[in-house]
């Protein structure tokens, strides 16, 4: 197993400065520079903002110089925002987008598992079909819809939650957020979880244990539950990096202070470091969550080894 | 002119004694985007530039209709040849930690922004107000030191300008001129403005700042008219999505809205007329005919696009949010300019359209010859729909002779594009700096970064140079009505409407101007009625 997970973080070390490099040359490459603006800026002033931030120099030194601050884990100042650093931004929006996403995460899997278990013991009944509506309108549901109507009914109408906002992460600014993020993940992983069940629970070794006299209940917990899981569990890995990370659309809508904000704005201005920086956080959260998906396997079923 | 003003100031005070406001004086205000700096001197954008003019006050400020009157400065004289403006800085101006507000900190301010080592995006604006030397020290041939501005003592500062500047004092309003604390900016660098070490001399001082979530102001007790601010705490929510806004409003988070979704205008004004306010602005929505190319090099051709706009149901019915139609450059609502419309204005629209006709067909250009072409816009939905109708003007107007292919790019592309006259027409719009006809006028001159229609007129640039320094009021307006109708004859862009400022307030907020052309709304100037 330690061989496993030392042999991953060797292949990620590549991996990451292949992926540096080719963002690295389209971010360059796109039209534009941090500094366009409608505005004229004085060719003196352009002179010494490109020098401060080594835009004057080759690309290849620009690169690096990238490299360098990587290595040293200081990614220097944000073009855009001039009172912050991005080790500043990205240390003060990484907390909200991994809250909100650790909540929608382990909320989509607590209630997605359960709905696929329940509607694979109930196949072809009224709950089944219930159960398969409901994750398929939440696979249909894009979010972009979903949290304004949301917004509309509980903050517009009811008023009973707030419409948006952060406020340190008090629970009543997470629920909606929470759910609009975590609606189309419940969907997917109650469809897997049921899918995978109605296999497991039509196989010799679940038909054996039943014929022993086990109870429903024993055999579903502790022989079927196990293996019909798996493919819930390579499902997370990069669930779970979709979630921090794809929340764009939700960080926008209930205006939260996330990196998904910085990562479209960093685009957006070509905020050339901002942009490569999250870049790298967001393939290494891929890396990690992949290894760990593939270390919870070998812990779940005894056949996988490495 | 005084008499009104006396008496306005006597009404306002009349109604702030007569209304009761609540013991809460707390303000939501909606705003944009997240401000890219709070450092006045480096300031970019109207977010960042509304935060900073609760936080700081320049030599002049503007009262709640956006007249230019004294703020940090007690009073000023000019010498008889209008190059020197002496300062008194008043004695009770203060910043937030106590320290007296000194000519100093001006000083340094004003040379922080043209020193090119500190690089602030605005720096040419010192140039615009005529400050000696500023242009010398941009391009790098003489020393910040050099530049026109000297601290006689501790609160007396000169200012020596390089030529008589008539809007010097207007143009002096503008937040990018407001002092900052020498010792703390030294002392702490770039990292002055963070919330443990910025301190500011306007009427809030920082309180909490969440990137990306909200900026909170608190009242500055040490502002020296702080007896006359009502609000004790203004909140502003960075929040780029329109309709996102709205929900807030609607859900009681907001009282004030940074921008109105112009599709939701018709429907708010159904349903809750006595919030929506609209304010005129200085502003220009215009389209770019890039001269360089062909055959936008033909005035006939440029003239007959121009003329088959109908502006009336583009400003009414499109946009429809108190939007003007814009027959020249400078918007109507700019201060002291007496608007004169260009001859063409007066036409009816059918005539419009017949000449527009002819003069397209003198061209050379017909149904079985049509005139094609790309126009172009920065990606938003509005732009869009302005640009179909008026793609729809065109087809119905020439029948068939002008075919348009709409295209768009994401802002920076094209901004790159615009500037590199990659383009045959496109979109574009300006805001005014002060509020004067200068700060839309410059645009078309030779070399000006805006001037994307390449519009190349000597006589138009001695017009505006003369301007520049003709201090008599009636002259220079003549001029400036010149240089309008000069680009109504040669059509170098096709002005479209004149901006309008539309948002929300809730109802329980007092104090918001009928009145005010850059839209500069002070926190300050408002309360909370009961």
């Amino acid at each position: 197993m330690l061989k496993f997970i030392i042999r991953r973080v060797l292949i990620a070390i590549p991996t990451l400065l292949v992926l540096i490099s080719i963002s690295f040359v389209l971010v360059h490459s796109a039209p534009g520079s941090p500094f366009t603006d409608d505005r004229d800026i004085p060719p003196a002033i352009m002179k010494n903002i490109e020098a401060k931030y080594h835009l004057d120099r080759p690309l290849i030194v620009q690169y690096c110089y990238y490299l360098k601050d990587v290595v040293t884990w200081d990614f220097g100042p944000s073009f855009k925002f001039k009172d912050y650093s991005i080790n500043d931004l990205v240390n003060k929006s990484f907390p909200v987008s991994i809250k909100i996403g650790f909540l929608a995460f382990l909320f989509a899997l607590i209630v997605g598992v359960a709905a696929g278990v329940i509607a694979s013991l109930n196949q072809n009944s009224k709950i089944d079909y219930s159960v398969m509506t409901f994750a398929m309108i939440g696979a249909a549901i894009p979010n972009f819809v979903l949290a304004p109507a949301l917004v509309l009914f509980f903050a517009i109408y009811m008023k009973i939650l707030p419409a948006g906002g952060w406020n340190g992460g008090e629970w009543k600014y997470l629920l909606l957020p929470v759910f609009a993020m975590s609606f189309r993940y419940i969907a997917s992983i109650a469809r897997i979880m049921r899918a995978s069940m109605i296999e497991v629970l039509n196989s010799n070794f679940i038909r054996t244990a039943r014929a022993k006299g086990m109870s429903n209940s024993y055999v579903i917990i502790h022989h079927a539950l196990r293996p019909a899981i798996l493919p819930v569990v390579s499902y997370l890995g990069p669930a779970f990096v979709g979630i921090i990370t794809g929340s764009v659309v939700i960080e926008t809508i209930f205006g939260l202070p996330g990196i998904g904000q910085l990562f479209v704005n960093g685009a957006l201005n070509r905020d050339y470091n901002m942009v490569l920086t999250l870049t790298i956080i967001i393939g290494g959260l891929m890396i990690l969550f992949n290894t760990i998906v593939d270390i919870l396997y070998a812990v779940i079923d005894p056949k996988i080894k490495y | 002119m005084k008499f009104f003003k006396f008496t306005a100031a006597v009404l306002t005070a009349f109604l702030l004694t007569t209304t009761s406001l609540v013991a809460k004086q707390e303000l939501v205000r909606g705003n944009g985007s997240e401000p890219v700096t709070l450092d006045p001197n480096l300031g970019e954008g109207i977010p960042g530039s509304n935060i900073d003019r609760d936080l700081f006050e320049t030599l002049m400020t503007e009262d709640n209709q956006g007249n230019v009157i004294l703020g940090q400065a007690e009073s000023y004289t000019i010498s008889d040849n209008k190059l020197i403006y002496t300062f008194k800085i008043k004695k009770s101006a203060k910043w937030s930690n106590g320290n007296h507000v000194t000519a100093d900190d001006f000083e340094y301010a004003f040379k922080r922004i043209v020193d090119p080592k500190i690089a602030a995006k605005y720096s040419w604006y010192l140039k615009i107000l005529g400050i000696k030397n500023t242009a010398a020290i941009l391009n790098g041939k003489k020393p910040v030191e050099s530049l026109g501005v000297k601290a006689l003592d501790s609160k007396t500062l000169e200012i020596t300008l390089g030529k008589p500047i008539p809007y010097f004092l207007i143009g002096l309003s503008n937040i990018i001129m407001a002092p900052v604390p020498k010792e703390i900016v030294q002392k702490y660098g770039q990292n002055w403005t963070k919330i443990e070490h910025i301190v500011s001399n306007g009427a809030y001082k920082l309180g909490e700042w969440i990137v990306n979530e909200r900026i909170v102001l608190v009242k500055n007790d040490k502002y020296y008219g702080a007896d006359k601010v009502k609000i004790e705490k203004v909140t502003y929510l960075p929040i780029p999505e329109q309709s996102t806004e709205l929900n807030r409003y609607k859900a009681g988070e907001i009282d004030y809205l940074y921008e109105l979704p112009k599709n939701q205008y018709k429907h708010l004004m159904k349903t809750i007329p006595n919030e929506v306010k609209v304010l005129g602005r200085v502003g220009t929505y215009y389209y770019y005919l890039n001269m360089k190319k062909k055959p936008f090099d033909d005035i006939r051709i440029r003239k007959a696009l121009s003329y088959a706009v109908n502006r009336d149901v583009l400003a009414n019915k499109v946009l429809g949010t108190g939007e003007k139609p814009a027959y020249t450059l400078v918007p109507e609502i700019v201060s002291g300019y007496t608007l004169k419309l260009p001859p063409y204005a007066k036409l009816t629209q059918k005539q419009r359209d017949e000449q527009a006709r002819k003069m397209l067909n003198d061209a050379g250009f017909n149904k079985s010859h049509p005139l094609k072409f790309e126009l172009l816009y920065n990606t938003s939905e509005q732009h869009k729909r302005n640009a179909l109708a008026i793609a729809s003007m065109w087809k119905r107007v020439f029948h068939g002779a002008v075919i348009v292919t709409l295209k768009n790019q994401e802002w920076k592309t094209y901004l790159s594009d615009k500037r590199a006259g990659n383009f045959q027409v496109a979109r574009a719009g300006w805001i005014g700096d002060y509020n004067e006809a200068s700060t839309m006028l410059d645009l078309l001159t030779k070399g000006h970064s805006s001037n994307n229609s390449f519009y190349d007129n000597p006589e138009y640039d001695a017009l505006m140079n003369k301007a520049r320094v003709t201090t008599d009021d009636v002259q220079r307006n003549k001029l400036y009505q010149e240089a309008d109708a000069m680009i109504a004859r040669d059509m170098p862009i096709i002005p479209l409407f004149q901006y309008s400022n539309a948002r929300l307030i809730k109802p329980r907020v007092g104090g918001y101007p009928k009145v005010n052309p850059l839209g500069d709304i002070y926190t300050k100037y408002l309360y909370i009625k009961k």
